[in-house]
């Protein structure tokens, strides 16, 4: 069943993405053809089959706390796309209204 | 050349590091600019670094010592990976502009081994594609026929490397983007198990699936790369901490007396090019001439790769491309005045991807949604299993498994840009690997009306010598991986 263009505008809010109409409508038919086809999934019996996440068995991996050397800060604040005058904090438009 | 015969040159003083590193840039002049390999090149630097390596080369040769094994060999390396204080894209126009504070382990491990970067190669923007048209920039041509892709999403590396503008070079592979592309370039192309080489500073694509691999011209070359990649980085939760063989030593000589090679029948499929089975098949008889003994194996659930890998990656790449706000680094989109930082984010966003990474961001925040999660994450995640299992249970009868890289050879450019499923068909053969975080090596086997035709070659996780004795086994009983594109 192809996506509809709320659910389409849905998603894309929830990736904070935005999207032309035209955008939007390549999506609707591209998204539900991948969709379909993800749909032989379900072709299976997979209720007793655990998930894999990882390959790796891993479980938390711990370190000794100790301070260790971290990137500078002017290293760092040189890709920012804007900063405050004396470089030292990124700059972003107000989050918080007055 | 291969940085095997370059090292052994290089140790009689045969030649220098300058004019090995000079060789290779003057041949990026000549070709590049129909090629189109490389986004970033930095000849001053690299003619540095090979101007500081002779230096080293000397006082080795005069004190009898050996050198590093890489000291002085130029190297390219895929856009996907962190080089301090050079360029680093990731293919896309929201990084247009990041000059990485810090290296890769990658890059730190190869430095340490002396080798020379000449410049950074294109790739499918965030590796998500098949081709490199994907790229921001430009896409790059297969040097065997200039209208047809390389392969993706290493293909800047495949494409540099098959048209001797590196002597050896990196990519990354989360679904077959190291294999496919050295497939569709005639040269060598090896995934390590996943956890076998560290992917601090790799771009993120899918952190479960992503795994940095040699390009190179030959077999023993992609055992030496390994070994100067391979091992546990305290820096990177994920890579293993388990012993590193001595890949080239293991290389032999080897006998293939007696070796079970498993030949799994769903490889080999209605649709697939004839000469690429051909190829494929007429290499399974080689192995046999070697003393291999072939037996057909059941992967039952690889058809199921396709979607499962279509779901996991894509929700894995929509958590990892979260980080690309506007705000650390790259593009931020022109702020209205009143413009709040909500609004400029997505702009960023809509303006600074591509259409395949914003599909796939799409699919993946879709798949993780409340509703879908089950139906689709979790689904795939236990198909996972299945497809690992499958692999389980084949390497209790068989060493290695032997299957086509690819389904056919390069493709035109332009011909599946339209028909994102139809690209997503070109990794079928490459997928299941990445599922199972197993090891796998393409391989030169052959030439199809003059384009280039990989067999891949699977082992257990953690077996890369395995894999890489039975390649090495081959390419010396014949001669595919010499042959080079009439550029």
């Amino acid at each position: 069943m192809p996506l509809s263009r709320a659910q389409v505008q849905h998603i894309a809010d929830l990736a904070r993405l935005e999207l032309t109409d035209a955008e939007i409508d390549r999506m609707q038919l591209q998204l539900s053809a991948i969709l379909d086809h993800a749909a032989r999934l379900q072709e299976l019996d997979t209720e007793a089959i655990p998930p894999t996440a990882s390959v790796v068995p891993l479980a938390n991996v711990m370190r000794e706390d100790v301070v260790s050397p971290s990137l500078p800060r002017e290293a760092v604040l040189a890709n920012a796309p804007d900063t405050d005058e004396k470089g030292e904090f990124f700059r972003v438009r107000a989050i918080l209204k007055e | 050349m291969t940085a095997h015969e370059a090292y052994r040159l290089l140790q009689k003083g045969e030649i220098s590091s300058v004019e090995l590193t000079r060789a290779v840039l003057d041949r990026i002049d000549t070709v590049d600019a129909r090629l189109k390999a490389f986004l970033t090149l930095i000849p001053e630097q690299a003619l540095e670094r090979a101007r500081a390596a002779d230096a080293l080369w000397a006082e080795h040769r005069r004190a009898g010592t050996s050198a590093p094994g890489l000291l002085g060999i130029p190297m390219a390396i895929k856009d996907e990976i962190c080089t301090q204080g050079v360029l680093t894209t990731a293919g896309s126009k929201i990084l247009y502009n990041f000059v990485p504070p810090y290296n890769a382990e990658v890059m730190e491990r190869l430095h340490a081994a002396g080798a020379v970067l000449i410049g950074k190669t294109n790739n499918d923007e965030f590796a998500m594609g098949s081709s490199t048209e994907n790229s921001a920039f430009f896409p790059t041509c297969n040097p065997w026929d200039l209208t047809r892709v390389p392969g993706g999403s290493s293909g800047g590396s495949a494409a540099a490397l098959a048209a001797d503008e590196t002597i050896f070079a990196l990519g990354t592979d989360t679904g077959g983007s190291v294999r496919q592309p050295a497939a569709l370039c005639g040269v060598v192309g090896l995934r390590p198990s996943y956890g076998r080489v560290s992917r601090y500073g790799v771009i993120a694509f899918a952190s479960s699936l992503d795994q940095v691999g040699p390009i190179t011209k030959d077999v023993q070359d992609a055992a030496l790369i390994l070994g100067t990649l391979a091992g546990h980085d305290p820096k990177e939760a994920t890579s293993v901490d388990l012993p590193v063989p001595d890949y080239v030593a293991a290389l032999g000589p080897v006998t293939l007396q007696g070796l079970r090679v498993g030949v799994p029948k769903e490889y080999f499929i209605e649709g697939m090019q004839k000469g690429v089975e051909d190829a494929v098949r007429a290499a399974i008889r080689v192995l046999e001439s070697l003393g291999a003994i072939t037996q057909e194996v059941s992967l039952p659930h690889t058809d199921y790769s396709l979607p499962a890998y279509y779901l996991l990656a894509p929700a894995e790449a929509s958590a990892n491309l979260a980080r690309y706000d506007g705000v650390k680094y790259g593009l931020r989109a022109k702020e209205g005045p009143t413009d709040e930082m909500w609004a400029v984010m997505r702009e960023t966003r809509g303006e600074g991807f591509g259409a395949e990474v914003k599909r796939r961001i799409m699919l993946g925040t879709y798949a993780l949604s409340a509703g879908y999660y089950d139906a689709y994450y979790l689904k795939a995640q236990k198909v996972r299993t299945l497809i690992k299992r499958d692999f389980d249970q084949a390497f209790k009868q068989v060493d290695v498994i032997v299957a086509p890289t690819t389904p056919s050879v390069a493709f035109k450019i332009g011909e599946k840009v339209d028909d994102p499923l139809q690209m997503y068909l070109a990794d079928v053969f490459t997928l299941a690997q990445s599922l199972a975080g197993i090891p796998a090596i393409s391989i030169p086997c052959g030439l199809v009306d003059g384009l280039p035709v990989g067999v891949q070659i699977m082992g257990q996780a953690f077996d890369e010598a395995r894999v890489l004795q039975v390649a090495h086994a081959y390419e010396q009983a014949t001669d595919w991986h010499t042959r080079r594109p009439p550029l």
